[in-house]
C-alpha cells in the first residue's frame, strides 16, 4: 500500500524521497511553477510553487511528501499571492509580451494567464538591457530573465560547459555568460546544448526563427499551462 | 502650391483658436488658428502633438522580430506596417521573390486590411459629415445618427469592416495585431473551412462596396460647387504602380505626376526612394515633411492616398473597380482632381477593388498551398513600400551581421500628406472662417478638410468615435472671449 497525502482533498500517493511537486505531478495535479524542471535538483527561488503544508508554507519543490500531509495549492489566497509573485517578475525586465516571439510559448505568459493576473500593478523597472546576438545562431535576450537559473545548471550541470552564471545580489542579481568579453559568442556554447532547451520564458531565443508558429497553433493556444496533458513537451523546446 | 499662412509675420497681437483634439481622426492632432481682431486669419497649422519613438527603439531589436514590433505603431491599419516591414526584412533574408501561396496570403491579408480600413473611415468617421452636413447638428452628426437616419448604410459600412477584420484574423492569426507575415513568407495558409468561410459573403461585400462607391459619387454629383470646389488646392501625386502600370496595392514601382498629371518620375525601384524623396523638419510639429526632391521643398511635396492612386494607375486590375475608376476620370474631365472631397470618392473605388481582389484571391488554390518560405543570399539594407489605406508607406532597416537592426527610417503614409493636408485647412480656413466670427459648424470645416485625407495623426493610439473637444477665443491678454466645448 503506497504512502499518500492530500493536496487539495485528493488523495495523493507518493514515494519515499519525492517532493511534493512530483508527487502531484504524477497524479495530474498541477503546481504553478517557473524555476522548477523535472530534470534538475530543485533551486527553490520563483517561490510559484509555495504550497501550504498542515496550515505552513513551503516551497514545493524542495519539500518532501510525507504520509498523511495536508496539502493546500488551488486556494484564493495562495493563488493570490502567486498572482502577485508572477506581477513583480513582470516589472522587473521587460517583458513585452506583443512583440515577443515566445508569446503563446512562454510559461511566464501562460502562468499570468492562468492565474488570471491582468495588470502589472506595480511600476515597471524598465531596465536597460542589450541583448547579446553574438553568437551565430542563437540570441539572450536579457531583458525577459526572471532569473530561474535552468541555464545555468543545465548548462554546467548536464553539458559541462558552465556557460551562464548568476551573477551579484538581491535586486541586482543578473544572468551573465562566462566568457572574457561575456558574450555568448566567445564560449564554445552549442545549440544542441541542455542550456538551450530550458528557458521557461525568452531569454534563450533561436535566431531566424521568430514567428514561425501561427497564432493558435502554439502550445499554449491550445491547452493552459494548467492542463499536464502537454506538461512532457512544455519542457522541452 | 501656396505657403500662405504657414506663419503670420506678427504672431504676437494675434488670437490663437485651437481645436484640439480634431475628432474623429486616428490619433490625436491639433489645428491652431491665429486671428485678428477682424477675425481675420493669419496662420493655420496642422500640429502632431505625439512623439513616435519607433525608429529608435527597434535598434538594437533582432530583424525577425521587427514586422510583430511595429505593427503596435497603429491599432487601425496595423497590417500594413506589418506587411511594409516583412516586405523589407524579404530584402535582408534574400528573399526575391516570394512563393505564390505567401504572396498571396500577404495580399489577401492587405486587401482586408484596406477593405476594413477605408469601411470604418468612409462609415464611421467621415458619412456623418456627408450626410447630414457639415453645419447640421452636432448632437447628430456622429456614427449613432447615422445609425438612426440611414441604417442599411450603417450596417453595410459595420458589415464591410467586420468581414475585412475577419480576412486579416484567418491570414494572420488575430484580428488586431497578427502575426501571418515573417520575413521570407507566411506562417499559415488557409484550410478549407476558412476559405469556405470567407469566400460565402465575398460576393456580398463586392455588392455592399459598389454601392458605396454609388453613394460617394451621388453626393459629389449632388453638390459638385461645393465638393469640387472645397478645400482645394493643386499638387503632386506619389504612389506605387504594378509593372503594367495597374493599381497595385502591395507592390509595384513608384510613380510621381505633377499637378496636370504629368510624369515626374516613373517606374522607380522604391529600394532607391532616397534618392527621389527627402524629409524636411519644421519647429512646430513632430511630423516630418517629406518632398521630391527634383523639385524642391517648396513645389515637391505631393499628396498620396486614394486620389493619387486612383489617378496615378493606368487601370484598375479587377472589372467593376475599373468601371468605376473611368467614371471618375470622366467625372473630374480627363485632368487630376484636387478636389479634397474626391477622396471620399476614390477610396471607396479601392474598397471595392479589394473586396474584388478578396473574392479572386479565395477562389486561388494558391492561397492553401504549402509552400510558405523561401530565402537567399543575406543582406543588410532592406526597403519595404506598401500602399497602407492611407497612401505610401515606406519601411527602411539596415542589419547587422549579428541579426540586430541597426538604423530604421519610416515615412508614413499620413506624414507623406502632411503638406498636403496643411494647406487644405489653409485653404477651408481662408474660405470659410475669415472675417467671421467662428461656431462650432464653421470650425468642423477645418476638421472636415483633414478628414478627407484619413490622417492616422499618432500611428500608435486609436480612439474611435466623438472625442472631447475645446475651442477657446482668448484675447491678446490672455483674457477668455468665446468657449465652445463638447464632451465625449
Amino acid at each position: 500500500m503506497a504512502k499518500t497525502f492530500t493536496i487539495d482533498g485528493k488523495v495523493v500517493p507518493f514515494e519515499e524521497g519525492e517532493t511534493i511537486i512530483q508527487a502531484a505531478r504524477k497524479a495530474g495535479v498541477y503546481i504553478p511553477h517557473l524555476c522548477y524542471h523535472p530534470e534538475f535538483k530543485p533551486h527553490g527561488s520563483c517561490k510559484l510553487c509555495t504550497v501550504k503544508v498542515n496550515g505552513w508554507q513551503t516551497a514545493s519543490c524542495t519539500m518532501r511528501a510525507g504520509e498523511n500531509m495536508v496539502v493546500e495549492s488551488n486556494t484564493d489566497e495562495l493563488n493570490s499571492e502567486r498572482r502577485t509573485l508572477t506581477q513583480m517578475l513582470f516589472v522587473e525586465g521587460n517583458h513585452f509580451c506583443p512583440a515577443c516571439e515566445r508569446s503563446g510559448e512562454c510559461k511566464l505568459q501562460a502562468t499570468a494567464y492562468d492565474l488570471g493576473m491582468m495588470t502589472p500593478h506595480f511600476d515597471h523597472f524598465f531596465p536597460n538591457r542589450a541583448v547579446d546576438a553574438s553568437h551565430p545562431d542563437w540570441m539572450l535576450d536579457f531583458n525577459r530573465c526572471i532569473l530561474c537559473s535552468l541555464c545555468v545548471r543545465a548548462s554546467r550541470d548536464v553539458d559541462s560547459k558552465n556557460v551562464f552564471a548568476l551573477t551579484e545580489r538581491g535586486i541586482k542579481t543578473k544572468l551573465i555568460v562566462n566568457s572574457k568579453s561575456g558574450k555568448l559568442g566567445d564560449t564554445n556554447f552549442s545549440v544542441t546544448d541542455k542550456a538551450a532547451q530550458v528557458c521557461p520564458v525568452g531569454v534563450h531565443i533561436r535566431k531566424r526563427r521568430g514567428f514561425a508558429v501561427p497564432i493558435g497553433e502554439r502550445r499554449y493556444d491550445k491547452a493552459p499551462i494548467s492542463d499536464l496533458s502537454h506538461e512532457a513537451a512544455v519542457e522541452v523546446k | 502650391m501656396t505657403y500662405n499662412l504657414e506663419t503670420a509675420q506678427n504672431p504676437e497681437k494675434l488670437r490663437r483658436v485651437a481645436i484640439e483634439p480634431v475628432s474623429r481622426v486616428e490619433g490625436h492632432g491639433k489645428v491652431t488658428i491665429l486671428l485678428d481682431d477682424d477675425n481675420k486669419i493669419h496662420q493655420v497649422r496642422l500640429h502632431i502633438v505625439e512623439f513616435r519613438g519607433f525608429e529608435r527603439f527597434i535598434q538594437g531589436r533582432p530583424y525577425w522580430e521587427v514586422p510583430v514590433l511595429v505593427q503596435r505603431l497603429c491599432g487601425i491599419c496595423p497590417v500594413s506596417h506589418h506587411l511594409a516591414a516583412a516586405k523589407a526584412m524579404d530584402v535582408i533574408v534574400g528573399a526575391k521573390k516570394l512563393t505564390p501561396t505567401a504572396e498571396k496570403m500577404r495580399r489577401l491579408m492587405h486587401y482586408g486590411q484596406m477593405l476594413q480600413s477605408h469601411a470604418l473611415h468612409f462609415f464611421h468617421l467621415s458619412s456623418p459629415d456627408l450626410l447630414f452636413g457639415f453645419e447640421s447638428d452636432v448632437g447628430r452628426r456622429n456614427i449613432v445618427g447615422v445609425i438612426n437616419a440611414y441604417p442599411e448604410i450603417a450596417k453595410q459600412g459595420v458589415l464591410l469592416r467586420k468581414y475585412g477584420q475577419e480576412v486579416i484574423r484567418l491570414t494572420s492569426g488575430k484580428r488586431v495585431h497578427g502575426t501571418g507575415a515573417v520575413p521570407g513568407g507566411i506562417n499559415k495558409s488557409l484550410s478549407d473551412d476558412e476559405r469556405a468561410y470567407l469566400l460565402k459573403d465575398a460576393y456580398q461585400m463586392i455588392t455592399w462596396a459598389r454601392d458605396a462607391v454609388h453613394l460617394a459619387k451621388k453626393l459629389h454629383n449632388q453638390d459638385p460647387a461645393l465638393y469640387n470646389s472645397f478645400g482645394v488646392f493643386r499638387s503632386n501625386f506619389l504612389s506605387l504602380v504594378g509593372h503594367k502600370g495597374e493599381m497595385d496595392l502591395y507592390h509595384g514601382n513608384l510613380r510621381a505626376r505633377d499637378d496636370m498629371g504629368n510624369l515626374i518620375f516613373d517606374g522607380v525601384d522604391y529600394a532607391n526612394y532616397r534618392t527621389y524623396i527627402e524629409e524636411e523638419t519644421k519647429p512646430w510639429t513632430y511630423m516630418k515633411f517629406p518632398f521630391i526632391k527634383s523639385l524642391g521643398k517648396k513645389d515637391g511635396w505631393y499628396k498620396v492616398g486614394p486620389l493619387a492612386r486612383v489617378q496615378n494607375c493606368n487601370f484598375i486590375d479587377s472589372p467593376l473597380a475599373e468601371i468605376e475608376r473611368r467614371d471618375f476620370v470622366d467625372y473630374a474631365g480627363n485632368t487630376p482632381m484636387h478636389a479634397p472631397l474626391a477622396f471620399h470618392w476614390t477610396r471607396m473605388i479601392e474598397m471595392l477593388h479589394s473586396a474584388e481582389m478578396i473574392k479572386a484571391l479565395l477562389q486561388d488554390d494558391d492561397i492553401q498551398g504549402t509552400e510558405l518560405m523561401t530565402s537567399g543570399p543575406r543582406q543588410t539594407d532592406g526597403v519595404g513600400l506598401i500602399e497602407a489605406p492611407r497612401g505610401t508607406l515606406f519601411h527602411h532597416y539596415r542589419v547587422n551581421d549579428d541579426d540586430v537592426v541597426t538604423m530604421a527610417n519610416l515615412i508614413v503614409s499620413t506624414t507623406n500628406n502632411n503638406q498636403a493636408m496643411n494647406e487644405a485647412v489653409r485653404h477651408v480656413a481662408r474660405r470659410y472662417l475669415h472675417g467671421r466670427e467662428l461656431t462650432e459648424g464653421l470650425l468642423n470645416h477645418i476638421e472636415v478638410a483633414i478628414r478627407c485625407f484619413d490622417p492616422c495623426l499618432s500611428c500608435a493610439t486609436h480612439a474611435l468615435g466623438k472625442m472631447p473637444l475645446t475651442v477657446e477665443l482668448v484675447d491678446p491678454d490672455g483674457t477668455l472671449v468665446h468657449s465652445l466645448s463638447r464632451n465625449a
